[in-house]
This record gives structure tokens, C-alpha cells and sequence, in this order.
């Protein structure tokens, strides 16, 4: 009903059809079951439908190339791309079942039927019966809000009277250009679009990206915030650059290029240029000096927020005592706490939301929302104070501003998700003017912050972080306090924990070292000249001296894992870096590659003092002994092991009884002195074939008769 | 081999045994000395005869008439070899009662074995197998002799034997000296030489000779035994150690800047500028070396026969002040402020092997003269003794009231500590167990603080130097009974001396051949002979010693076809792969029982979660 009235006065108002367009289109497919006309259209949709199912003339959707005079300011003709769908054709079942056309139709019938309407008095419409519907009733009416009808505030009433319909029709006029112009502007944008020479897109392109820079530079100058959401996008194309492959040679026109560019100066400097414009887009933009001003400013306030004490537990963490990092580290969460209530309004529903993650409901955020704006306040008038601070100040922030920022990030992010619906609500609700606030914040804040990588978001996380480091070192002066219990309680070590096998070593060479010993008794007790406590306080001081500065156990052990280190035999690398894939600075080959090419030595023979803890037997091999060693086998030998046995023995007089020693000593032939030696003649050994010389030779060396000399032997018999 | 011979294991010259050949028959034949071989005789006939043998033997110091300190018996070991004597009266002379040569005790002769057994030799040819049994042979037969000539060794080391029950620790030098015989107690003396300061003192290698240097310059040597003064000067300059060389002749003294040398005269002879801040020397007496350890970390080897430093190696452990060598293998060991020994030979840049002693730094270092026991003192108080076979484990650990700033051993083995003013000396069961440290075997109160010790060889006289000066102490059994007169002779003259170092010179052991095992000369350098086979093989293209392949021989009758060649090598080819696989087998099965022993061993309960265990 309200419907048919809207149109009225619509009609009234000639063509103001935009305003109720919905409301309209509702009415429309609300009374579409009867039109006849529809029915012929869907057919021919089927039908077009079909013949586009081979493929070559796709129904296209239908374009507006030209100016019409029949367009629609909200939306695009519906003509030819089919009409809205419309619900109730999807609820409708395919096939209209005949027995229930009838009572369809006479349901619609009764649909249709316009009952009879009670006027309703308006009085009792804006009677106000409860003091809550009062009040609402009030405010209603403050804000000139609509109390009955919801559609048309009074104000668009009014706004919708005063307009005149010349104005109307100029309004119609103007808006009707500025189509016809953006249709213009569109047709050109395709044609040149269309042109196919690469110099002149090459020389477009340039000019918009000069022209983009110049526009960039005056921006920063007169509007910072929106030269950072320049800034912003440029980074985001740098980015989309660095994940594309555009520009790295490996299209197919540069790989043809790469074939020709071994022949081809030119091709070779297109290669190059084109690796040059990678280089150039992908390159980090220096972030703006302005920018970064502010965000110092920004800085240097926030510093406040969040204690000195942060820096200070990270540096302790690394630091020699580890005893002092526990109360530490309480005491930045104390301070924290303590100085976060003047500073932060509610640090605590911060913290809360931090902890408890994206299920807070929209308070939460308000909260945050507020927060941060409190904050933005703040450095708001920082900046003014500061204008006239030198950017250099920015190069020497440190690590706390960093982990402030690092906490703002966080924020940032949770207001960004959260947009989203925000804005939504905000064009509902009309609260528009917060939202427009809020949003450049983060978004300043991002680039800077995008840039760095993981870092410790929280003072939370800060903390845990130090009760790691705080545990790990516990762990390392252990030994030493183990040697210090074991010195005093002795008896316990027996009982000592079997654990691991390098832990076991140690605990035995603490064993070696500190088991304590039943002392001499002595008859003689050495006298010095001082009093009794006073030397034996003296004795302790100086074993305590000498014990004071170094735990020899530990260094031990180390110089002896070195040593062991250094005696084993080392792997070789023959991996060629760059060879098959990426090669650069900083690229590693790949594990699997370092694999393969990794020729493992072998594994030498155990070391002597394996089980020797408390011993570095030295592994070298003495050369200037093994000069003086046999390194040759003599003849009947096949191992070292049996030569050795026939060297055992000494032969000098030093080891031996003369006799022996003689003995051993004695020359194998022993020629008297005057006693003729004859030379050794040819029969002496045997060369003579006569059967006299054969026998000498047989008698000589009886076991060496061979088959030879038996049948020479027979055949002598036989003759 | 071995660098330092043993003095009891030595052979007296060929000489003596002539002699004592000769005598032999008249030894069986003689009644008067049949009861001496019964070994109830006490000790004055048995050194009568050693007099006999050797006239320049000394005589043993201590025969003491007092009750608790008494002379041991004879070990009943010869009787074993003679047979009863009345049998022998009974026979006629013409026949021998004992034919063939005179049984040797096995334990003797396996103390002179040097063959290592222990190995199992591969399979060896039948040729390698003959050379093996004459080596074997040739082993049995000189260690015989050597147990033989044991018999030479007549002199037994003197003791000192609590009465029932009473601590030997209790008996002071006085009544030691009391109960000796006249020349053995001329031997306990103390030198009042308050004027110079702390003593350290050397005796020479012969025990002969002593020489001290005071902390204010003051050195003297001088023959103790007839305190007779060789000479005495005054250097000037602080003295820190003093050593004699190879004899008695030279003597060299760390002096403030610089090492010197002086002859018995007392004539500079050199100044070594190389060795500069000397804090401590030892002589290598087979190798002619001088190890000096100086206060700039060095340790340096200095060659005396030819007058060249053959190394100068850095310890890296800051000052050198505790220094000692093995009397075994001639390696020096250092002990470092952060309780550490290490072991240093001239042929190696780093320490053959380092030892962690003590918690605190290493204040004395001593080695036996075996080289088996290691002895340290440290600056906890503890006084340990370690095992230097491999092991490098401390044997012993006693904690002293004051801790030992001196350590010494003696040739038999006694372990004597200085602690303040105050030596203590322990005793072992005989020659080759260590020192026990429950009871100190003496004990004795100087007149000032310790400064040096050590004990005098072949004597059993301990020298102390202290701040009082020097204390000649009688520790009975501390000194080798029986010298070498070859090797180092108490009773050389001049001219002796002098043949023997002409001797010793040609008998110079070359540095480099330092190291910790001094018998690995009888070893075979395994890498270079690996070395030289890969190389001989590289160039002839084929292993010469690589087993050929199995050949069938050509036989006749129609039994060489090729089918019946192929069986008889497939046959052999078989024969090795079932041996191959048998062995296998074995070894896996060995293995097996290995695993098994080691978790029962090891197991104590199995848990019902062990399946889970992968």
C-alpha cells in the first residue's frame, strides 16, 4: 500500500524514480505471475541459451558502448542481459502442476485483494502509552525522524518538495552529460587500448609515471596523510612486482631474446634493461622523511608508555647473571603495571582483549577504538611541540619505541579486521566522521611496520621470553654447582642420575677429582711459625684463590672435546654453489644437493682415551720415531705382526749376558784367520748335467729332488 | 727397546762370571760352603764372598744387630735346586750327582721374556714359521741365561721391621744410625748452611757425587760418601736448580737470567742465553739431553754432547715450575697451574698426554723408576698416585694436613713427600707395587721449610735440601742393593769414567725416538707400509701378493676335458664360499652371545614396557 502511494507521488514528481527504485522493482516482480510477455521472453533466453552451447557466439553480456538517453543513474539497463532474478521464480517449481494452478490462482486472487483498511487514528499512533515509549517517541521527533513511515524522513520530504522541476530537470541534464562524457572517456581508453605499438604504451607509461611522481611529491607536501596512502599503494605494486614474474626475463619473449643475446648486442641490452626495470620496481622505497618525523614524535611520546626496563631485561638475558634476570623481569611487570594506570586509561581491558583473542564483542573494541584514540591525541600535540625537532633524531631510537610500535601493530591489525563491519555500520548508523578518523592511523603506521619481521609484540610475551633465556641459563652454571655439592656432600655420589652417557663422563671425572680421600695420619705435623686458625684460614683462601677463577673440570672437558674435534677426520664438501640453481650472496645449495655431494670420511679407529675421561692422549703420529721404524717387510713375512715377534728381542750387551749377547752376535760363517778360501766353482752348485755333479747336488740338498733329477737318476741306473 | 736398562736386570761383565765358573765345582765339592747354600747363613759370609767377586763392591749399609731391624732372610728358592747334600757324600766323585745343566725358576726367566704372546699370529707359510721358532727359541734361551746370572746379584735391599706391631714411622734417624754399622752412619749428616738460603740438591748418576745450590747463589758439589769438597762458589745471582750432566764433571745451574755450566772446579764453562729464566732441569742421561722448563712457558731440550737446542716447545700453560722425567721412557712431565700433567717429548710441537690431577694447580710432580706409577701433589691438599700404563688412572688418593710441596721417588720404589719441614716416606709391597699411602714407612722434622729432595742411587740415603741446608737421611731400602759396574759404577776412577763416557756417547739415543712407548722401535710402521704397498701395486698395475686364482692343473688319461676342468674349479670356488659363509656364520653367532652377555649384564629387571621399545 505505502508502495502504490510512494508511486504516486513519484509520478508526481516526475521521474524521481531513483530514490524508490527498490520498492518499485518489489511491486514489479511482485505482479510479474501475470504479465503474458514473460513466457515469450524466457523462451527465447532458452533458446539463445542453446545456440550459444556450440561455443562461437557466446552470449555476451550486453555492454553500453555509446551514450543512451536511456540511463539509469544506479544501474545499467536491464535490457537484453535478462531481467533480476527475482525470489519467487526460485522458489517456483519447474513444472507448474495443473491441480494446484487453481488453487495458486485463487490464493494470489486473494493476495491481491486489497482488504479494507482501517484508518488508523493517528493520534493513537504517536499516543505515547509507556515512559520508555515516550522518551524514544522524543527523541524520534528531536531528530525529525520518521515515526510511522520509516521510508522518507521528513527531512527528504521537505528536501524532496523543495525541489522545483527545472531544478529537477538541470540535476537531469548535468548528470546525463557527465554519462555521456565518462562514455566518451571509456571509448577512448579502448581504442587506445587497442593500438598495438609497444613504444608508444612505453611512452605512456613513462609519462603517467612521471606524472604519478610529480603528483606524489606536491601531495607529501601539502597532504602528508594521503602522500602515505600513496605511499602505501606503491608498496603494494612493488609488492605485486616481487610476486610476479613480470620482468625477470623468463617470458617468452625473453627467452628468445636470451638465445639471440649471445649474437645480438641489442637483444642483449633489452635483456638488461628489462632486468634493470625489475631491479628498479622491486627496489624498497625510501620511506618518506616526513613520515618518519612523525612517527619519531610518535615515538618519543609512546616511550613513556611502555618502561625502559623492557631494553634492560633483554640485555640481562645475554648477560652474565643470570641469578639477577628473575626479579628483573618481575620488576618490569611491575612496573608495568604500575605505570600503565597513568599513562593508559584501562590498561587492563587491553591486555585482556590482547590475551583472549577476536571473540570480544564490539565494546571491546570501542574500547580500543578509544584507546587508540586517546593516543592519537597525544601524539598529535607532540607533533606540534616537536615540529621543529631534526630527523635525525629518528636514527637513534631504540629498541623500546621499536617494541611500542610493535604493540601498536597489533592494534592496527585488530582495527583493520574489524573494519570492515565497521564501516558497514557506519553508513547504516550514519556515524561516518569516526570511522574517517580512526582509519589512516594504522595505516600510517603500516609501511614502517611492515617492514620488520618478527618481533616481540607484547610485554607478556617480553616476559616469557625472559623466563626462557632465565632458564637457560640455570641450566649452563649447573656443573659448577654440582661440583660445589659434591665437594661438600660426597656421600651422595654413588646415587648420582645415569643419565646420559656425556653427562655420566662428567660426573666421573667430578667423581675422580673430588672424591674425598682418607687424610694421612702424621706422626710429624709440619709446624709453621703463624697461629693454628690463622694459617688454616690462610690455606683456605688460598685454595679458594686458586680454585676462584677457573672451573678446571669444564675447561678440561672442552679442551678435550676440541682436541677430539680437531684429531677426526673431515668431511668433504664438493658442492658447487650455484650450479643447477639460484647462486648469490646469501644463497645456501640446498640440503639435498649438499648431501649428495658430501663424501663422509671414514670413521677412524676409537680413540685411545674414549673411556678415559679425564685424559687427552695425543693421536698424532710421531714421524720422527716412524723415521727410525722397519717399513718394508722382509721376504718370508705376510704381516707386520710376525716380523715384529723376531725383533722383540734385544741384542745388545746392555740387555744381555755376555754370552748371550755373542751368541746372538755370532757372524753366520766364521772363517778362521790364515784359512784358505777357494772361490766357488760351477760343479759347487750344481750347473754341471753330468751324473756325478747330479748326485753331489742331491746329497747336498736332499729334499730338493725333482722329477728331473729322478728320471736323470733312473736313467744312470738303467745305464 | 728399551732406553733405560735396569739395574737389577743387568749382567754383571763377562769377568765375574769367569770367575765364578771357575769356583763352581768347588762350591759341590767343598763342605764348608755347602751350608751356606742351605740359606740359613746370616748376611757377613754372603757379603765376605760378594767382596770376593767384586772387590770394589761396596758394602751394604745396613746389617743391623738391633732386634727390629734385622737382615732379611734369603729367599728358599735356591734348595729347590740343589738336591740334598748327604746323597752327594754318598756317591763317588768321579760321578756328577746333578747331570745337565742346573734347573732356572720359571718366574725369573719370564721376568726376562720380551716376546709379547699375547697376540695370535695369522696363519703363517712354513718358511715364516721357522724364523718364528728361532726367534722363539733364541728368546728362551738368552732369558735363560739371564735368570742364570740372577744368581750375581748378591746384595739385598736393607729394611726396617717394626717389633710386633710397632710403627716404623716412630723410629727417628737417631736410632737408625745407632744401630748401623759405622760407614752407614757416617752417612746420615746435616749441613748447617743457614746463610743461603732454601737448598736444591742432585745426586749424580752413580749416587757418588752430591751438588746443592742455595737460593742466594751459593752452590758446592762434593763427594758425600768421603766428604771430600769438589768445589764451591758463589754465582751472585739467585740459584733455582742444579743438576749434574752425564757425569760428575759437569754441572749445570739455573741461575736468574740464565742457564750455566761449571766443572767440577767450579769454571763457568758455558752460558746458555736460549734457556733464559730457568725454573727447573732434568737430565736425559741416554739421550744427552737437558730439560730446562722456564718461568716464559718453554721447555726446552738442549743437547749436551753437541751443544744444540733440538727443541724449544711451548707448553701454552703459562710459568713452569713442576717438572719430572720418566726414568722409563725419557718423557718429561709438566704439571700446570690448572691441574694438569702433561707429557712432553722433544719429537712432538704438543704434549703427548695430558692428565687431569687435581682441582686446584699441580705442586710436585714424580715418576718411578720403572714408569709405571706417577705421583702428584696439588694445591688441594691431595697427594695421588696414578698409573701411567695407558690407563692414567689415580691408583691411591690421600688427603694431607698440609699437602705435599716436594714429591720424590726412590729406585725401589719408596714414595717420600716434603710438606713444610716436615718428609714423610711410604713404602710398597716389594719393587713393583706402588707405594701404599695408609702408614708412612718414616718420618722426619727438618730444620726449615723442604726445598728439594731426592733420593741417592744405590744408596739408601734420601737427600734434603731446606732452608736449614742439606740433610743426608738413611731410609733403609730405598737404593738398588746391586749397581751396574758398566753403566754407572760409584767406585769408577778417572780413567773408568772416562772410557765410559766415550762409550756412552756412541750409545747416544737420538731425541726423536722420545716417546710414550719406549719399545715401539720393535714395531713396524704399520701406515708407511701400508703406503708403500698401495704404491707398489699402483705402479705394477696388479697386486703381486694377491692370492692367484685357482688354476686346475693339466691331467692326463681324458680326466683334463673341460667339463671335469670347470668341476674341479667350481669345487674349489665352492670350498671357499662354505668357508667364507662359516665364518660368517661364527661371527654372527659370537656376536649374538656378546649382545646377550651385555643385557643380562646390563638389565637389571626388564620392564613389561621394554616391547614398546624399538
Amino acid at each position: 500500500m505505502t508502495a502504490n502511494r510512494l508511486a504516486e507521488s513519484l509520478l508526481a514528481l516526475s521521474q524521481q524514480e531513483e530514490l524508490v527504485d527498490l520498492p518499485k522493482d518489489y511491486l514489479l516482480s511482485g505482479s510479474e505471475d501475470e504479465g503474458d510477455n514473460d513466457g515469450e521472453r524466457e523462451h527465447q533466453k532458452l533458446l539463445e541459451a542453446i545456440s550459444s552451447l556450440d561455443g562461437k557466439n557466446r552470449r555476451k553480456l550486453a555492454e553500453r558502448s555509446e551514450a543512451s538517453l536511456k540511463v539509469s543513474e544506479f544501474n545499467v539497463s536491464s535490457e537484453g542481459s535478462g531481467e533480476k532474478l527475482v525470489l519467487a521464480d526460485l522458489l517456483e517449481p519447474v513444472k507448474t502442476s495443473s491441480s494446484l494452478a487453481t488453487v495458486k490462482k485463487q490464493l494470489n486472487r486473494v493476495k491481491s485483494k486489497k482488504t479494507v483498511e482501517l484508518p488508523l487514528n493517528k493520534e493513537e499512533i504517536e499516543r505515547a502509552r509507556t515512559p520508555l515509549e515516550q522518551e524514544i517517541f522524543n527523541l524520534l521527533h528531536k531528530n525529525k525522524q520518521p515515526v510511522a513511515d520509516p521510508l522518507l524522513t521528513p527531512v527528504e520530504k521537505a528536501s524532496l518538495q523543495a525541489m522545483s522541476l527545472e531544478e529537477a530537470k538541470m540535476r537531469r541534464a548535468e548528470l546525463q552529460r557527465a554519462r555521456a562524457l565518462q562514455s566518451y572517456y571509456e571509448a577512448k581508453a579502448r581504442r587506445e587500448k587497442k593500438i598495438k605499438s609497444k613504444k608508444y604504451h612505453k611512452v605512456v607509461k613513462k609519462g603517467k609515471a612521471k606524472k604519478a611522481l610529480k603528483e606524489f611529491e606536491q601531495l607529501r607536501k601539502v597532504n602528508p596523510a594521503a602522500a602515505l596512502e600513496e605511499l602505501e599503494k606503491i608498496e603494494k605494486a612493488r609488492m605485486m612486482e616481487r610476486m610476479s614474474l613480470k620482468h625477470q626475463n623468463s617470458g617468452k619473449w625473453a627467452k628468445s631474446k636470451a638465445i639471440m643475446a649471445k649474437y645480438d648486442l641489442e637483444a642483449r641490452q633489452a635483456m638488461q634493461e628489462q632486468l634493470a626495470k625489475n631491479k628498479e620496481l622491486t627496489q624498497k622505497l625510501q620511506v618518506a622523511s616526513e613520515s618518519e618525523e612523525e612517527e619519531g614524535g610518535t615515538e618519543e611520546v609512546e616511550e613513556l608508555l611502555v618502561p625502559d626496563v623492557v631494553n634492560e631485561v633483554q640485555m640481562n638475558a645475554d648477560g652474565p647473571n643470570p641469578w639477577m634476570l628473575r626479579s628483573c623481569t618481575s620488576d618490569t611487570k611491575e612496573a608495568a603495571t604500575q605505570e600503565d594506570p597513568e599513562q593508559l586509561p584501562e590498561p587492563e581491558a587491553h591486555e585482556v582483549s590482547e590475551s583472549e583473542g577476536e571473540e570480544r564483542p564490539v565494546a571491546e573494541e570501542e574500547i580500543l577504538l578509544r584507546e587508540f584514540e586517546e593516543r592519537r591525541s597525544l601524539r598529535k600535540r607532540s607533533e606540534l611541540s616537536q615540529d621543529a625537532e631534526p630527523a635525525g633524531s629518528q636514527e637513534t631510537k631504540d629498541s623500546s619505541s621499536q617494541e611500542v610500535l610493535s604493540e601498536l601493530r597489533v592494534l592496527a591489525q585488530k582495527l583493520k579486521e574489524n573494519d570492515q563491519s565497521r564501516k558497514q555500520k557506519a553508513t547504516s548508523k550514519g556515524t561516518i566522521p569516526q570511522v574517517q578518523r580512526e582509519e589512516p592511523a594504522p595505516e600510517e603506521e603500516e609501511p614502517l611496520l611492515l617492514q620488520r619481521p618478527e618481533r616481540v609484540q607484547t610485554l607478556e610475551e617480553l616476559e616469557e621470553l625472559g623466563k626462557e633465556e632465565c632458564f637457560q641459563n640455570k641450566e649452563l652454571p649447573r656443573p659448577v654447582l654440582e661440583g660445589q655439592q659434591s665437594e661438600r656432600t660426597p656421600n651422595n655420589r654413588p646415587d648420582a642420575p645415569k643419565e646420559k652417557k656425556k653427562k655420566e663422563q662428567m660426573i666421573d671425572l667430578q667423581n675422580l677429582l673430588t672424591t674425598q680421600s682418607p687424610s694421612v695420619k702424621s706422626l710429624a705435623v709440619p709446624t709453621i711459625e703463624e697461629l693454628e686458625d690463622e694459617e688454616e684460614r690462610n690455606q683456605r683462601q688460598m685454595i679458594k684463590e686458586a680454585f676462584a677463577g677457573d672451573d678446571v673440570i669444564r675447561d678440561f672437558l672442552k679442551e678435550k672435546r676440541e682436541a677430539v674435534e680437531a684429531s677426526k677426520p673431515k668431511d668433504v664438501d664438493l658442492t658447487l654453489p650455484g650450479w643447477g640453481e639460484w647462486g648469490g650472496v646469501g644463497l645456501k645449495p640446498s640440503a639435498k644437493k649438499r648431501r649428495r655431494f658430501l663424501i663422509k670420511a671414514p670413521e677412524g679407529p676409537p680413540r685411545k682415551d674414549k673411556n678415559l675421561p679425564n685424559v687427552i692422549i695425543n693421536e698424532k703420529r710421531n714421524i720422527h720415531t716412524a723415521a727410525h721404524q722397519v717399513r718394508v717387510l722382509p721376504y718370508p713375512f705376510t704381516h707386520h705382526w710376525q716380523f715384529e715377534r723376531t725383533i722383540q728381542i734385544p741384542i745388545g750387551s746392555t740387555w744381555n749376558t755376555q754370552r748371550a749377547f755373542q751368541k746372538l752376535t755370532t757372524p753366520k760363517v766364521v772363517t778362521k784367520p790364515g784359512h784358505i778360501i777357494n772361490p766357488i766353482k760351477a760343479e759347487d752348485v750344481g750347473y754341471r748335467s753330468s751324473s756325478r755333479s747330479d748326485l753331489s747336488v742331491i746329497q747336498r740338498n736332499p729334499k730338493r729332488i725333482t722329477t728331473r733329477h729322478k728320471k736323470q737318476l733312473k736313467k744312470s741306473s738303467v745305464d | 727397546m728399551e732406553t733405560a736398562p735396569k739395574p737389577g736386570r743387568d749382567v754383571p761383565p763377562k769377568k765375574d762370571k769367569l770367575q765364578t765358573k771357575r769356583k763352581k765345582p768347588r762350591r759341590y765339592w767343598e763342605e764348608e760352603t755347602v751350608p751356606t747354600r742351605d740359606g740359613a747363613s746370616p748376611g757377613p759370609p754372603c757379603n765376605k764372598k760378594n767382596r770376593e767377586l767384586r772387590p770394589q763392591r761396596r758394602k751394604n749399609a745396613h746389617i743391623l744387630k738391633k732386634s727390629r731391624i734385622s737382615k732379611k732372610p734369603q729367599v728358599p728358592k735356591k734348595p729347590r735346586e740343589w738336591k740334598n747334600p748327604e746323597s752327594q757324600r754318598s756317591l763317588s766323585g768321579a760321578q756328577d750327582p746333578f747331570p745337565g745343566p742346573a734347573p732356572v725358576p720359571v718366574e725369573v726367566v719370564q721376568k726376562f721374556c720380551r716376546i709379547d704372546k699375547s697376540r695370535k699370529l695369522p696363519r703363517s707359510k712354513a718358511k715364516t714359521r721357522s724364523r718364528l721358532e728361532v726367534a722363539e727359541a733364541e728368546e728362551e734361551e738368552t732369558s735363560i741365561k739371564a735368570a742364570r746370572s740372577e744368581l750375581l746379584l748378591a746384595e739385598e735391599p736393607g729394611f726396617l721391621e717394626g717389633e710386633d706391631g710397632e710403627d716404623t714411622a716412630k723410629i727417628c734417624q737417631a736410632d737408625i744410625v745407632e744401630a748401623v754399622d759405622i760407614t752407614s752412619a757416617a752417612k746420615h749428616f746435616d749441613l748447617n748452611l743457614r746463610q743461603f738460603g732454601p737448598y736444591r740438591l742432585n745426586y749424580s748418576r752413580t749416587g757418588r757425587h752430591l751438588a746443592f745450590g742455595g737460593r742466594r747463589g751459593h752452590v758446592a758439589a762434593l763427594d758425600w760418601v768421603t766428604k771430600k769438597l769438589m768445589c764451591e762458589i758463589n754465582v751472585m745471582e739467585a740459584v733455582r736448580d742444579i743438576r749434574f750432566l752425564h757425569s760428575e764433571a759437569l754441572l749445570a745451574v739455573a741461575q736468574n737470567r740464565w742457564l750455566h755450566i761449571y766443572d767440577n772446579q767450579g769454571i763457568e764453562l758455558h752460558c746458555i742465553r736460549r734457556c733464559d729464566r730457568v725454573t727447573r732441569l732434568e737430565f736425559l742421561p741416554f739421550h744427552f739431553l737437558l730439560a730446562t722448563a722456564s718461568e716464559t712457558g718453554f721447555l726446552t731440550y738442549l743437547d749436551v754432547s753437541v751443544g744444540k737446542i733440538v727443541a724449544a716447545l711451548n707448553a701454552r700453560a703459562g710459568r713452569l715450575d713442576v717438572m719430572s722425567q720418566n726414568p722409563y721412557n725419557a718423557v718429561i712431565h709438566l704439571g700446570h697451574s690448572n691441574g694438569t700433567v702433561s707429557l712432553w717429548s722433544p719429537a712432538m710441537k704438543e704434549p703427548l698426554a695430558k692428565i687431569l690431577c687435581h682441582r686446584g694447580g699441580v705442586r710436585a710432580v714424580a715418576v718411578d723408576s720403572t714408569g709405571t706409577y706417577m705421583a702428584t701433589s696439588g694445591l688441594d691438599h691431595q697427594l695421588k698416585i696414578f698409573d701411567l700404563r695407558g690407563t692414567y688412572q689415580p691408583l691411591s688418593t690421600r688427603t694431607l694436613p698440609h699437602g705435599a710441596g716436594h714429591l720424590a721417588f726412590s729406585q725401589r720404589g719408596l714414595l717420600v713427600a716434603g710438606m713444610g719441614d716436615v718428609v714423610n716416606i711410604w713404602a710398597g709391597q716389594g719393587k713393583a707395587s706402588p707405594p701404599s699411602l695408609e702408614q708412612p714407612y718414616l718420618t722426619h722434622r727438618l730444620s726449615g721449610p723442604v726445598h728439594g729432595l731426592q733420593f741417592c742411587p744405590f744408596e739408601d740415603v734420601l737427600g734434603v735440601g731446606h732452608s736449614g741446608g742439606i740433610t743426608s737421611m738413611l731410609v733403609p731400602g730405598a737404593g738398588e742393593p746391586n749397581f751396574d759396574g758398566l753403566e754407572s759404577n760409584p767406585y769408577r776412577s778417572r780413567k773408568q769414567r772416562q772410557e765410559w763416557e766415550v762409550k756412552a756417547l756412541l750409545e747416544k739415543v737420538p731425541a726423536e725416538l722420545i716417546c710414550l712407548d719406549p719399545r715401539a722401535l720393535a714395531k713396524v710402521d704399520v701406515i708407511s707400509l701400508e703406503q708403500g704397498k698401495k704404491e707398489r701395486i699402483e705402479r705394477l698395475g696388479y697386486d703381486p701378493e694377491a692370492k692367484a686364482p685357482f688354476q686346475p692343473k693339466p691331467k692326463q688319461k681324458g680326466r683334463s676335458s673341460t667339463a671335469s676342468l670347470v668341476k674341479r674349479k667350481r669345487k674349489v670356488m665352492d670350498e671357499e664360499h662354505r668357508d667364507k659363509v662359516r665364518q660368517s656364520l661364527q661371527q654372527q653367532q659370537q656376536q649374538q652371545q656378546h649382545k646377550e652377555v651385555k643385557a643380562k649384564s646390563t638389565g637389571a629387571r626388564p620392564s613389561a614396557l621394554d616391547r614398546f621399545v624399538r
